[in-house]
């Protein structure tokens, strides 16, 4: 009935000159119409615009004052000592960014040899670049896998040196930003394949087999991030035989691995059982096995399915790392609060907590449109 | 389409000109954005009439008869519904929406309420009836409807037509004086366009005042007292069944007519 | 039906599956695999096991539970029940399971409340409103909670000491040493007087519920506020007043470098409750308002056609319908708050993971010590999951 609606309404009859089109009345269009239907459609409304936009205005001239115009962006230096007595004369009226500027390099590559710097940083830049190559439709294909061992294994060869004439880097040196970025990816990476064994297990139809993966999941959800991050600090040299000594940032990251293992393997059985029934008949009638089946039929179009769930928890991942502030590993959040144990720095946390904050907003900002985006995109496709 | 194409078989003439008219639009205007929806509309429905709006779509037949019960406002013209006119006092909108029963394209039903809650929620939130009365006056529509052993399912379980039919009980249930339907059989299967048109058939011959938007011409012709023709936000034509579509007077309604009838 | 027996279908019975011995057997590949996976796991586990003995031998470190009823002798600022350092392990840890369940259960009231107001801003027609929301929403879940917290406390440390405390209304101080509220002396009567309370909630409960019946019996609506405010205040009110009405102010007061009386938050509370409340309610504000989107306008159309009012709708028709989408996401943002309040621990606020740590410090019984931990939190989720999923089988059940 709809076409012939529509090609009932098509030829313009005369009908319509002797009318002509009328404007409606009281500026329903424009700017103005807008203000009124979104701004001031009642008195109510207008009551909370006016209050709101007083305490956005107020807030927002309160915060410029702090964050620029009162704000000092270096102090001089003197036999290796700050003299912050500048931004203490400010009594909080004022930022105190020198804070930022003088640590920021610490913030960012922690204790790395200071002229090695360039390569916590290249990283970094590493890092962005596989995000945006993962991000990108074109490169879902199995390569993408290639792509992620081969920049990983760049960015370890990186870090630690020792070859092709860059000097060797122990672990207990590396910090900041570049450790954050590498307990979130490496952990994604190596819990990914872990979760999709779980999640197929859970699925499973041997008793024994389900049961291992249900109690595995359900207990690493049952409990916070910082049991499991405890345990690798404190439990987990009494686990390794006599003598055998763990890194304690691979300690962590193991822990990490597990827990985003554990959260991976739902979001993974949801798009399992998101595929219709009969894409796992048609791969029976074609009498592939097993694996067969999995791999090639199955999996592939799960995963895709969760893509937005799984950028999700990456952007939850990448948040929870800073939990390995408790047990004492340097990533960017505990880099930006040592910064400030020296007593010349003391007190200037909330300038070190805003810079940080952008930092990790810049990051989840961008993955959350990003995932945002792409579920609309994929929801599209799904509703045609 | 599967309603029957007979020609004119008036079911009753319960149209009562001498009594004020139920509705009357008066000049009415809307507007969505810049976009002129209803242009000078006027219409009015004695009590007892029984009018189908047709019109091809996105013409404003669905705003226009949403305008009656207010569920749009309307910016220019004045209407009057039962003796009220429509304005923003709430209590006048109370009283307007207690007197008009709608049905609606999609059905509506509340899903988390059995078939009879549906039917006997206004009566007993809206029209403070005891419970038990309440549910008599549902059993006794939902009998009429020919769905009384549903009573106690939920509108997931019941097929579309089943369920604008329990749509229609409970509009009744509150006992209007005037009954809305827009479009109520264009989500329908063809078997099911049948059943729930002979249930409007059977209402329209007790007499109930009734605006349906419809392109079922055979329904129009067997009850309409009146058919009116809208296109691009008003009214262009209006008359009795037969003349208006034996002899169509516009070119509008003349391409609109051959194309509904090229359709079946 | 005595003719079933007759049934054609049921007089063969189906051939029992045996097993044959051969790899294309598919129940015997099944059983190989399981065997082959638990096998693998529980040999790892028993090695773990082994070298954990072990290394417990070598190091000499005590196992077993005996340390429990050993004295602390550790320092707990804030605890709900009496304690001082010479109680023993267990009273340290139930304070520390208290303290746990103070922020988790305050925060998951008020982080309900906060983020169903935010997810109904968000909707509102007000377009600055619902950006300001949206901005909210967007920013507070795309920061790490822990920087949030490490951000409040940062803050509430940087106030002044209590001499220049802020003081915004009289008896009102906010310091560095947290926020000082007027309080009353508590006395039996005030004890009584909350039993009132409770007692006046419930005698609400069961008349509303008469109320509802008697409508349906004559179709009256009655109204039960006026009666319900009488039982809620009244009772209380006349208890209080029947045992003599005592009444004396707990006003705090700056004496020396600190304050005396009224009823302290402690910055470390201040901050975990503060952070806990804004991070989930952002979650919950999402869910609220996809609860309420999920409700299709019609819905909203067809029940103002009947004549019924907004508040009504709102009541009978939107709300049971919205809480069948909400409540189970909400459900695991609740858990969410109560494992995230384990972050106390890095602002020293003492809760079950700050104490176990503690005592996992200073007796070397880290096993212990983690596995206290890890069964207060799965006990807490496992209690929070049950009430949650039979609620939601009741609700599910008024709709079904
Ligand atoms: N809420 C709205 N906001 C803006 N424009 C609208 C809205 N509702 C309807 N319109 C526009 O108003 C016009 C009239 O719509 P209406 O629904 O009344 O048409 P109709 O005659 O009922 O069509 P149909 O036969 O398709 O139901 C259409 O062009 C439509 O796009
Ligand atoms: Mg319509």
């Amino acid at each position: 009935m709809a076409e012939i609606a529509a090609e009932a309404s098509a030829p313009r009859p005369l009908q319509d000159a002797v009318i002509g089109p009328r404007r409606p009345p009281l500026l329903a269009v424009g700017p103005v119409a807008w203000a009124k239907t979104n701004l001031f459609s009642s008195w109510l409304s207008t009551a909370v615009t006016l209050a709101l936009g007083y305490l956005i205005i107020r807030w927002a001239m309160g915060f410029i004052d702090w964050a620029f115009v009162n704000a000092i962006w270096s102090v001089p230096v003197t036999n290796g000592q700050a003299q912050t007595q500048a931004c203490r004369a400010l009594n909080g009226t004022g930022a105190c960014w020198a804070v930022v500027t003088e640590k920021h390099r610490f913030m960012l590559f922690g204790t790395y040899p200071y002229e090695e710097h360039w390569r916590p940083a290249l990283c970094v830049l590493l890092f962005i670049g596989l995000y945006i190559v993962s991000a990108m439709r074109r490169f879902w294909r199995k390569e993408l896998a290639l792509i992620w061992i081969g920049t990983l294994a760049l960015i370890g060869l990186l870090m630690w040196g020792g070859v092709f004439g860059l000097s060797y880097v122990p672990q207990e040196r590396w910090g900041g930003l570049v450790i954050t970025l590498i307990l979130s990816t490496f952990g994604i990476a190596l819990a990914f394949p872990l979760s999709i064994l779980v999640a197929l297990g859970r699925r499973s139809r041997l008793p024994a087999i389900k049961t291992l993966c249900i109690l595995y999941v359900e207990l690493i959800r049952g409990v916070p991030l910082i049991s499991l991050l405890f345990m690798a600090s404190v439990m987990f040299p009494l686990f390794l035989p006599e003598g055998i000594n763990i890194d304690k940032l691979l300690r962590a990251q193991v822990a990490i691995i597990l827990f985003a293992a554990a959260y991976l393997a739902e979001v993974v059985r949801g798009g399992l059982q998101a595929l219709p029934r009969g894409q796992y008949e048609a791969a029976d009638a074609l009498g592939l096995g097993f694996w067969q089946k999995t791999g090639f039929i199955i999996l592939p179009q799960a995963l895709r399915l969760v893509i937005p769930p799984l950028v999700n928890t990456f952007i939850g991942m990448f948040k929870d790392t800073s939990l390995v502030l408790i047990i004492g590993i340097f990533d960017l959040l505990t880099a930006g609060k040592t910064a400030i144990v020296e007593p010349a720095w003391q007190g200037f946390g909330i300038e070190i907590y805003v810079t940080i904050g952008l930092i990790y907003f810049i990051f989840c900002f961008a993955m959350s449109r990003y995932s945002q985006g792409l579920e609309a995109e994929l929801n599209q496709h799904r509703v045609r | 389409m599967s309603a029957t194409m007979e020609p004119a078989a008036h079911v009753s003439s319960a149209v009562r000109t001498d009594a004020p008219p139920a509705i009357l639009l008066d000049k009415v205007n809307k507007w969505y954005g810049a976009l002129h929806v209803l242009r000078d509309i006027n219409l009015s429905v004695a009590q007892g009439e029984r009018v189908v709006v047709c019109g091809p779509s996105g013409s404003g037949k669905s705003t226009m008869i949403r305008c009656i019960n207010r569920l749009e406002q309307h910016q220019e013209g004045r209407i009057i519904v039962d003796n009220i006119e429509l304005s923003d006092d709430l209590r006048s909108l109370d009283a307007i929406r207690r007197e008009v029963g709608m049905v609606f394209q999609s059905f509506n039903l509340f899903p988390h309420l059995t078939i009879l809650e549906n039917c006997t929620l206004a009566p007993i939130w809206v029209r403070r009836m005891p419970k038990k009365e309440a549910e008599a006056l549902a059993m006794d529509y939902l009998t009429r409807v020919k769905i009384p052993e549903q009573a106690n399912k939920y509108p997931g379980q019941l097929s579309g037509g089943q369920q604008q039919r329990v749509a229609i009980a409970r509009a009744l249930c509150m006992k209007p004086k005037i009954m809305l339907f827009d479009e109520p059989t264009s989500a329908l299967d063809p078997e099911m366009i049948k059943e729930v048109l002979d249930t409007m058939v059977m209402l329209a011959d007790t007499g109930m005042t009734m605006i349906c938007v419809t392109h079922e011409m055979g329904f129009a012709r067997q009850v309409a007292d009146r058919v009116v023709f809208m296109d691009r936000g008003e009214i262009v034509e209006s008359g009795v069944p037969e003349q208006l579509f034996n002899d169509p007077k516009t070119e509008r309604l003349k391409t609109f007519l051959s194309q509904i009838l090229r359709g079946h | 039906m005595s003719d079933t027996a007759a049934d054609p279908r049921l007089l063969r019975a189906p051939p029992k599956k045996g097993i044959r011995l051969s790899w294309a057997d598919e129940k015997l590949r099944g059983i190989v695999w399981q065997v082959l996976v638990v096998g693998v796991v529980v040999s790892i586990l028993w090695w773990l096991v082994s070298n954990t003995s072990h290394n417990l031998e070598v190091r000499r470190i005590a196992t077993g539970w005996g340390f429990l009823s050993r004295e602390a002798g550790l320092p707990i600022g804030e605890h709900v029940i009496d304690y001082n350092p010479t109680n023993t392990y267990a009273r340290a840890l139930l304070v520390g399971v208290l303290n746990t369940l103070k922020v988790a259960v305050i925060g998951i009231l008020l982080a309900t409340v906060f983020g169903t107001l935010i997810g109904i801003a968000r909707l509102s027609k007000n377009w600055l409103l619902s950006r300001i929301a949206a901005t909210y929403i967007e920013v507070i879940r795309d920061l790490p909670l822990l920087l949030q917290l490490l951000f409040w406390y940062a803050i509430l440390q940087g106030l002044p000491a209590p001499r220049q405390s802020l003081n915004p209304v009289t008896g009102v101080f906010l310091s560095n040493r947290g926020l000082k509220l007027p309080w009353i002396q508590w006395q039996d009567a005030h004890s009584f007087a909350l039993l009132g309370l409770v007692a006046g909630i419930v005698a609400t409960i069961f008349y509303a519920r008469a109320a509802r019946a008697k409508q349906m019996a004559d179709g009256q609506p009655r109204k039960v506020w006026p009666l319900a405010l009488g039982l809620i205040l009244g009772l209380p009110l006349l208890i209080w007043a029947g045992l003599g009405a005592p009444f004396a102010g707990d006003i705090p007061a700056l004496r020396g470098f600190n304050f005396q009386g009224g009823l302290t938050i402690t910055p470390e509370y201040f901050a975990l409750l503060l952070g806990l409340v804004m991070y989930t309610a952002a979650f919950i504000a999402e869910i609220v308002r996809a609860g309420i989107q999920s409700v299709a306008r019609g819905q909203w159309e067809a029940a103002e056609a009947l004549g019924l009012q907004r508040g009504r709708i709102m009541r009978l028709i939107v709300l049971p319908q919205a809480l069948r989408v909400i409540i189970p996401p909400m459900t695991s943002q609740y858990l969410n708050l109560t494992k995230n309040s384990s972050l106390a621990v890095a602002i020293g606020y003492q809760d079950i993971v700050s104490i176990s740590n503690t005592t996992l410090n200073q007796t070397g019984q880290a096993i212990e010590g983690i596995a206290i931990i890890m069964a207060v939190y799965l006990s807490i989720s496992l209690s929070i999951s049950l009430f949650m999923n039979w609620y939601n089988a009741r609700i599910a059940l008024v709709e079904r």
